[in-house]
């Protein structure tokens, strides 16, 4: 299956996308997941002001088939949530990098930002999982 | 036990179609997109490929009364040529298996089964022969297409000289589909018009492809089970093994409709006592009142403190909501009743609305 991963961005083994400026980070899911999932009919976010804690599930999303929890793989603060989605959850299907981004966390702790995947550990660890 | 493959898993996979294991059969779960072949089967027309269901037959001289003895809906009331939603029952009432039977004639009768029951269910047929009967299990030598929706029959008649507009729903006729012998029955889980071709497993590619040309104009698409049962669901029709199973009755799955006490059947003594006695837990549709997706398995949760069980849910793309069906105390189980479902720890509100939840236009 045909799977964009920016260059850009940094991954997480449960298939979410982070984007860094600064304290604040950006997070959403791959395109391999939404692949995975199909058709996204109905994505749960936090409230803003929530703290998150690393490895805390913070929302979900839900295709027709199968709903999936998202998990934050940074301790930190939800400055920011696309309330866009409410609406038009397929937005994460047809821009999962973009106009498809769930939340903005303020991180506490920017060492933890190290343990994240680069695109290529991505790439090779989806490869490894899938078993192609 | 290895898994299963249909004759068009070839074909599935050339499609795209992302392949799943359901009931020991490797199935496509959808193609490109659930909720587009689901708006297809609603809108236009769908094919489906639903040759993981089995066949079995039953032959001879006492099969109409060999047939009655083992199913709770009456066959004496079927004519030639005239198929019924019915079902295996356990001497406790209880759901063996629902089931599709097609009367040929008063000798010969041939019965749709689920997939993952197919083993199990032959084999308690032939435990219950009575009489001069002959019993096969014919899943093996067919395969079944259903192409499901408003323009199903325009796709089918233009591969058959057989006059489709005579058969009425629920009633079926030997005939050729794209050259190829087979069974074409009005019959199907969508709640659409459209027709179910039995055909041998090895016509089963050309058929499909055929199928596929004649719906182009119509704007066909292929459909996997994702959308099977998003459609179903819509219609209330239970899934077996989620909403029905061996610790359900017809009475507590609302399908009532299909016992006919008139004649002897294996189940029938303890659902007369349980139609006496009334039900105590009975299967509804719902609605989210508050946001989220009620799953199957979910549990439910009234305002006295009993509890109920979501047997299916998911979104349904025709209403653009989360519906459901859940088992709920009898005195609960009436339309307007709210409830909370445990969503993940979090408890939604839920309320019980009248089904079908979509009406076919």
């Amino acid at each position: 299956m045909a799977m964009n991963v920016p260059e850009d961005l940094q991954y997480t083994k449960e298939h979410e996308w982070i984007s860094v400026d600064g304290k604040i980070v950006t997070i959403g899911i791959t395109d391999f997941a939404q692949q995975e999932l199909g058709d996204v009919v109905y994505v749960e976010l936090p409230e803003v002001d929530q703290n998150l804690e690393k490895e805390e599930s913070f929302g979900s999303v839900e295709s027709v088939k199968a709903v999936s929890e998202i998990f934050t793989p940074l301790d930190g603060t939800v400055t920011e949530i696309n309330e866009d989605l409410a609406d038009a959850p397929e937005t994460i299907n047809e821009d999962p990098y973009g106009a498809g981004w769930m939340i903005k966390l303020e991180l506490s702790d920017t060492e933890q930002l190290d343990e994240l995947m680069s695109a290529e550990d991505y790439i090779a660890y989806v490869e490894e999982e899938s078993g192609s | 036990m290895s898994v299963k493959k249909t004759p068009l898993n070839r074909i599935h996979r050339e499609m795209g179609g992302r392949m799943v294991e359901f009931a020991g059969w490797e199935m496509p779960v959808q193609y490109k997109s659930a909720v587009e072949e689901h708006h297809a089967v609603r809108k236009a027309v769908g094919v489906f490929d639903v040759s993981h269901m089995g066949q079995l037959e039953i032959v001879g001289p006492d099969a109409e009364q060999m047939v009655r003895s083992v199913t709770c809906n009456d066959v004496g009331r079927l004519q030639d040529g005239q198929a019924q939603y019915s079902a295996f029952l356990t001497p406790a009432g209880t759901f063996v298996d629902d089931i599709v039977v097609y009367r040929f004639n008063a000798e010969r009768f041939f019965i749709c089964v689920n997939a993952g029951t197919t083993q199990k269910d032959f084999d308690w047929v032939v435990q219950n022969q009575a009489g001069n009967v002959e019993i096969s299990n014919l899943s093996d030598q067919y395969a079944q297409i259903a192409v499901q929706g408003p323009l199903a029959e325009a796709t089918v008649q233009a591969l058959t000289e057989t006059d489709l507009s005579g058969i009425k729903f629920y009633w079926f006729t030997e005939g050729q589909v794209a050259g190829k012998p087979g069974i074409i029955s009005r019959t199907g889980y969508t709640g659409e018009p459209g027709f179910e071709l039995y055909v041998s497993t090895e016509d089963a590619e050309h058929v499909w492809t055929r199928v596929f040309e004649a719906g182009k104009p119509h704007g066909i698409k292929a459909a996997g089970l994702a959308a099977r049962n998003s459609l179903r669901l819509e219609m209330r029709y239970p899934l077996y093994g989620n909403d029905i199973d061996e610790n359900r009755t017809p009475l507590e799955a609302g399908l009532g409709w299909i016992v006919k006490f008139n004649a002897p059947f294996i189940g029938r003594e303890s659902l007369e006592k349980q139609k006496e006695s009334g039900v105590t837990r009975k299967l509804v549709g719902f609605t989210m009142v508050d946001a989220g997706i009620a799953r199957d398995g979910y549990s439910a949760h009234l305002e006295d403190g009993s509890t109920g069980e979501v047997t299916s849910g998911g979104f349904s793309p025709s209403l653009g909501k989360s519906i459901g069906l859940v088992y709920l105390p009898a005195q609960s189980a009436v339309v307007g009743c709210e409830f909370m479902v445990d969503i993940r720890g979090k408890l939604r509100k839920a309320e019980v609305v009248k089904t079908p939840f979509y009406t076919p236009s």
